[in-house]
C-alpha cells in the first residue's frame, strides 16, 4: 500500500462527512419545527401563522437541496474509498443503508414536492400529513445510518466466515437495537433538533435586534426555544448514556476523550483545560498545563457510580493484572494468530485438507474478536489523536451547557411577559449561538470518529486494512475536487440563505 | 414459510430481480435528466423555461432517491460488486456523482436572488447532469457486458488492474453506442413527460419536435449495441463457478428465457407506439405507456445478465474473477432480512403514486407558474 494514501481517505471521507453533518442538522430538527408551526395553521386558521411556517419552509428547502447534494457521496464513498471494508461487513452494513432508502429516503422525496408545491394542489390537512411525513422520513432515515454507525463502534450479532472472508449478521435485531446505536440515534438526532431550535431563536433575535417583523420574530422565537430546552434536555440525557457506552464498548475513546494516562478510581472530568503536548505514553511529563476538574465526574459519567475505576490509557496499552485489563500487546498475539489461522484455513482447504481446515477454525473463533489486532505494528497504536478527541468533546460538552441556559433564559422572558426586546446583550447571543450549534455537532463526530481510531470497525479492521487499493494521488485529486466543489456550494447556500432571511417573511420565497 | 426457508440461490435471483426493477425505475426517472438537457430547446422566452424547470424539478427528487437507493441494495444484496467496481472504476463513478452533485442544488439554488453563481451556471449544470450522468450511467451498465481489469484475491479484496480507474471504459466505442442511447432515450422520455405535464401548445409542438429528432438517434444506437451483444462472446458460469466463454451468450440467454425476452421485446414496442401516438395523433397521454416499457425492457436486459448462468461484471484480466449473482451476494441470513424489508416496496410505490396522483391532477399551467404566491424553481 502507499504511503499517505490512508490519511487521504481518512481526509476525504472527514471532510465529507463534516460538509453533509452541516446540512443534516436542520433537516431533521426545522423539519419538526415547521411541521409544529403549519399544525399551528391548521388548527387555529391564521395567516400570520401560515406566513411564519412558509419562511421556515423556504429555509428549509435551501439547506436540505445542499444536505441532498452532500449526502448522495455518502452512500457510495464506502465502495469508492473503502473497498476492503465493503467486502468485510457490506453484509451487516449494507442493509440497514438499503432499508434506509425503502424506508426512509422515498418517504421524504415523495412528499417533499407536495409539502413545496402543494399549497394549493391538495387539501390542508393532506398537506400538513405531508410536511410531518418529511420530518418523520428525514428522521428515520438517520436512525438507519446511526444504526450503521453504531455498529462500527461495537460489532455484534455476526459471524466471520473464513470462506467468503467477511462477517455475516446472525442477528439482525441485535444490531438494531444495539445500546450504542441507540443512544448514538438519539444523541445525534437531539442535537439536530438543538441546532434547528437555536437557527429559530437566532434568526428571530436579528429580527428583534433590527426591530424590524417583530410579531412574527416573538412567535417563531417561543416555538424555537421551546423546542430547543426540551431538545438540549433530551441532549444531555443520551449524551450520558453514550459516555456511558463508551466506558463500556471503547474505553481506549473514553481515556483520550479526558486525557487519561493513569487509570484512576474517583476520575474526575477537566473543566477547563491545556495539554502539555509533549505528553506521551513512555515519559513523565504532566499531562496538563494547568487544569480545572470536577472531582468523580468522569466515573461517575461513564459507570454511573462515583468512586468506579476508570482505565487510563497506559492501563489500556501495557495491561493491568490487577484490574484485569489485557494489554494490547497480547491482544496483538492473539489477533495475529486469528490472522495466520485464517491464512492457514486457506491453504488446508487449497488440500482439501479437513482436518486443518478445521482446526484452523476452531483458532480463528478462539481469536476471532482480536483479528484486528493481528494487523498493527505495535501496542501504542491503538491510541487515537488525544488533543483533538480532548478539546473536542470539551468544546462539544460546554456549548452544549451554554444552549441549554440560554434557551432558558429567552422562555424566562416570554413566561414572565418580560420584553425580551429590549434586552439586546441576550439577543445578540442568540445570534451569535447560531454557528456555535454547528461546531458542537461537529465537534461532537470528531470525539466519536477520531476517538475510536486506529479502527475502521472496532477491534475486527484497522482503516489501513479497510481501504480500497489505489494509488494515493488520485484521492489526493477527488479530495481537492470536493473540497472545492462543496466549498463553492455552501458560499452558494449561505448567500441565499442570508438573502432571504433580509429579506424576510413578508418577501421570502 | 417465510423468506428463510427459501435456497440461497433463489434469494439472490430474488435480489437481482428487485434490482434490475431498480435500474429500470431509475432508468424511467431519468426522463428528469433528459428534460434538463432541453430547457432551452423547448422554450421561447423565460416564463416558458421556469414552467419546463418547475415540471421536471418536482420530479428530480424521486429519480435521485432511487440512484442512492440502487447503491444501497448494491451494497447489502451484492457487496462484492460494491467494493470491486465502485473502489476500482473510481472515476467513473465518481464522476457520475459529482454530475448528480450539482443536479440536486440546482432547482432550488437557480432562481434564488444572491445564488453566487447565477442562473446560468445551475442551468449548465443541470445541463452536464442530463448529457453527462446519462451518458456515463450507459457507459458504465455497458461494462456489464464488455468486462473490466480487476482481481478479486483470495479475501475477497479486488485490485482494479488500469490506472485509468474506470475511464478506460470510454475507450471502448461500443460502450459509447450504450452511453448514447440512454442520452436520447432519456431525451424522448424527458419530452413525452413534459407534453404530458405541462398543458401549454408552444412547449407541447417543440416537444413533439424535439422527439422526431430523438427518436432515430435512439433507435440506431441502441439496435447497434444490441446487435454488439448478440454477436459478441459473452461470459458464462458453469455448475461449480468456472467462467467461461461462451459464444453468443447474450443472443443466447434471450432464446434461454423467453419471459426476459418477451419484456424486453415488449418494453421497446411500448415505447415505439408511444411515440407514434405522440407525433402522429398528438396525444398527450404517452410517458406512461413509455414509462412501463423502459422499467421492461431496461429490467430484462439487466436480467439477462444475472440469471441462465451468466457472469454480470467479467473481468477480462482475470476471467475467474468476474462476479456472478452467486459468488458475489449477501449471506442467506442477510438476504432474508432484506426481503423481509422489501415486502414494504409495494407499499412505498403506492403512496409515491398517491403523492404523485394529488399533485398532478391538475396539469400544470402558465397561470400557475406565473400566481403571485406560486413557489417557482
Amino acid at each position: 500500500m502507499e504511503e499517505h494514501l490512508v490519511d487521504w481517505s481518512r481526509a476525504q471521507f472527514a471532510l465529507t462527512a463534516l460538509y453533509h453533518f452541516l446540512f443534516v442538522p436542520l433537516t431533521l430538527g426545522l423539519g419538526f419545527i415547521v411541521a409544529i408551526m403549519e399544525t399551528i395553521y391548521v388548527k387555529t386558521g391564521s395567516l400570520e401563522w401560515k406566513k411564519i411556517t412558509k419562511f421556515w419552509m423556504t429555509l428549509f428547502a435551501i439547506n436540505f437541496a445542499i444536505g441532498v447534494a452532500t449526502g448522495i457521496i455518502m452512500e457510495f464513498e464506502f465502495g469508492t474509498n473503502w473497498a476492503n471494508y465493503s467486502w468485510f461487513v457490506g453484509d451487516i452494513f449494507g442493509a440497514p443503508l438499503a432499508i434506509e432508502g425503502i424506508l426512509a429516503f422515498f418517504m421524504e422525496s415523495a412528499f417533499f414536492a407536495v409539502m413545496f408545491f402543494g399549497w394549493n394542489k391538495v387539501g390542508k390537512k393532506f398537506h400538513l400529513l405531508s410536511t410531518w411525513l418529511v420530518a418523520v422520513g428525514s428522521n428515520l432515515s438517520a436512525m438507519w445510518i446511526l444504526v450503521a454507525n453504531g455498529w462500527m463502534q461495537f460489532p455484534i450479532g455476526v459471524e466471520f466466515n473464513p470462506d467468503t472472508v467477511r462477517n455475516e449478521m446472525v442477528d439482525f435485531w441485535a444490531i438494531f437495537f444495539s445500546p450504542v446505536a441507540v443512544s448514538k440515534f438519539l444523541h445525534t438526532i437531539g442535537s439536530g433538533y438543538v441546532i434547528s431550535a437555536l437557527f429559530v431563536v437566532g434568526i428571530s433575535a436579528w429580527y428583534l435586534l433590527k426591530e424590524r417583523d417583530t410579531i412574527f420574530a416573538k412567535r417563531s422565537m417561543v416555538v424555537g426555544a421551546t423546542f430547543g430546552l426540551v431538545a438540549s434536555l433530551f441532549l444531555f440525557l443520551s449524551g450520558d448514556e453514550s459516555a456511558h457506552q463508551v466506558a463500556q464498548k471503547q474505553p481506549v475513546k473514553l481515556a483520550a476523550m479526558e486525557g487519561l494516562y493513569e487509570g484512576k478510581e474517583g476520575a474526575g472530568i477537566v473543566a477547563v483545560g491545556i495539554l502539555n503536548e509533549e505528553k506521551t505514553l513512555e515519559n513523565d511529563e504532566e499531562v496538563y498545563h494547568f487544569e480545572f476538574e470536577i472531582p468523580y465526574a468522569l466515573s461517575l459519567l461513564g459507570y454511573h457510580d462515583p468512586f468506579a475505576f476508570v482505565p487510563g490509557l497506559k492501563d489500556l496499552v501495557y495491561g493491568n493484572e490487577e484490574r484485569g485489563i489485557e494489554s494490547a500487546i497480547s491482544k496483538m498475539e492473539k489477533g495475529k494468530i486469528a490472522v495466520q489461522a485464517l491464512r492457514d484455513y486457506k491453504e488446508a482447504k487449497r488440500n482439501a485438507d479437513e482436518v486443518g481446515m478445521a482446526e484452523a477454525k476452531a483458532k480463528l473463533d478462539a481469536n476471532m474478536q482480536y483479528f484486528g489486532y493481528g494487523h498493527l505494528e505495535k501496542p501504542e497504536d491503538i491510541v487515537p489523536p488525544i488533543s483533538l478527541t480532548f478539546y473536542s468533546f470539551h468544546i462539544m460538552v460546554t456549548l452544549g451547557g451554554w444552549f441549554l441556559t440560554l434557551f432558558g433564559i429567552v422562555l424566562f422572558f416570554f413566561i414572565f411577559n418580560k420584553d425580551i426586546v429590549k434586552q439586546k446583550l441576550i439577543l445578540l447571543s442568540a445570534v451569535l449561538s447560531i454557528p456555535l450549534g454547528y461546531i458542537a455537532a461537529e465537534a461532537g463526530w470528531i470525539v466519536a470518529e477520531v476517538g475510536r481510531q486506529p479502527w475502521a470497525i472496532q477491534d475486527l479492521m484497522p482503516v489501513g486494512v479497510a481501504v480500497t487499493d489505489i494509488s494515493t494521488t488520485n484521492v489526493m485529486i477527488s479530495f481537492f475536487m470536493f473540497a472545492v466543489l462543496f466549498t463553492i456550494l455552501l458560499i452558494a447556500e449561505v448567500k441565499i440563505m442570508t438573502k432571504q432571511i433580509a429579506m424576510g417573511p413578508e418577501e421570502a420565497h | 414459510m417465510g423468506f428463510g426457508d427459501l435456497e440461497l440461490l433463489t434469494l439472490q435471483q430474488y435480489w437481482w430481480i428487485i434490482f434490475s426493477l431498480l435500474g429500470g425505475l431509475f432508468v424511467f426517472m431519468m426522463f428528469v435528466q433528459g428534460g434538463q438537457t432541453m430547457i432551452d430547446f423547448l422554450s421561447h422566452n423565460e416564463t416558458e423555461k421556469t414552467m419546463i424547470i418547475n415540471s421536471i424539478g418536482r420530479k428530480w427528487e424521486l429519480g435521485f432517491t432511487t440512484l442512492v437507493l440502487f447503491g444501497g441494495t448494491l451494497f447489502s444484496a451484492f457487496p462484492l460488486f460494491y467494493s470491486a467496481s465502485f473502489g476500482g472504476a473510481y472515476w467513473l463513478w465518481l464522476a457520475i456523482l459529482f454530475s448528480f452533485i450539482i443536479q440536486a442544488v440546482s432547482y432550488e439554488y437557480r432562481s434564488k436572488p444572491n445564488n453566487f453563481l447565477g442562473k446560468r451556471t445551475y442551468e449548465i449544470f443541470l445541463r452536464i447532469n442530463g448529457d453527462v450522468g446519462s451518458f456515463l450511467l450507459g457507459v458504465a451498465i455497458a461494462t456489464f457486458f464488455s468486462g473490466s481489469e480487476f482481481i478479486v484475491d483470495e479475501n475477497n479484496f479486488s485490485h482494479w488492474q488500469n490506472d485509468l480507474r474506470g475511464l478506460e471504459a470510454l475507450l471502448n466505442p461500443y460502450n459509447w453506442l450504450l452511453g448514447l442511447a440512454l442520452i436520447f432515450l432519456t431525451k424522448i422520455s424527458g419530452a413525452l413527460y413534459l407534453i404530458n405535464n405541462i398543458d401549454y401548445e408552444p412547449i407541447r409542438q417543440k416537444a413533439i419536435l424535439s422527439i422526431k429528432g430523438h427518436m432515430p438517434m435512439f433507435l440506431i444506437t441502441y439496435l447497434g449495441f444490441m446487435i454488439w451483444i448478440f454477436t459478441k462472446d459473452g461470459f458464462g458460469v458453469d455448475e461449480n463457478g468456472v467462467v467461461f466463454i461462451e459464444q453468443y451468450k447474450y443472443f443466447n440467454n434471450f432464446i434461454d428465457m423467453p419471459i426476459v425476452s418477451a419484456l424486453f421485446i415488449i418494453g421497446v414496442g411500448m415505447v415505439i407506439v408511444a411515440v407514434f401516438k405522440t407525433i402522429h395523433y398528438e396525444k398527450t397521454c404517452c410517458i406512461k405507456t413509455a414509462g412501463v416499457g423502459i422499467v421492461m425492457t431496461v429490467a430484462a436486459l439487466i436480467v439477462s445478465v444475472g440469471f441462465n448462468n451468466t457472469v454480470y461484471y467479467p473481468s477480462t484480466t482475470d476471467m475467474q474473477s468476474s462476479l456472478t449473482i452467486m459468488n458475489s451476494s449477501g449471506s442467506h441470513y442477510t438476504l432474508t432480512v432484506m426481503s423481509y424489508a422489501s415486502i414494504m416496496i409495494p407499499f412505498v410505490l403506492g403512496y409515491i403514486g398517491y403523492a404523485w396522483y394529488s399533485m398532478d391532477r391538475e396539469k400544470l399551467t402558465k397561470e400557475e407558474i406565473e400566481a403571485p404566491d406560486a413557489h417557482n424553481y
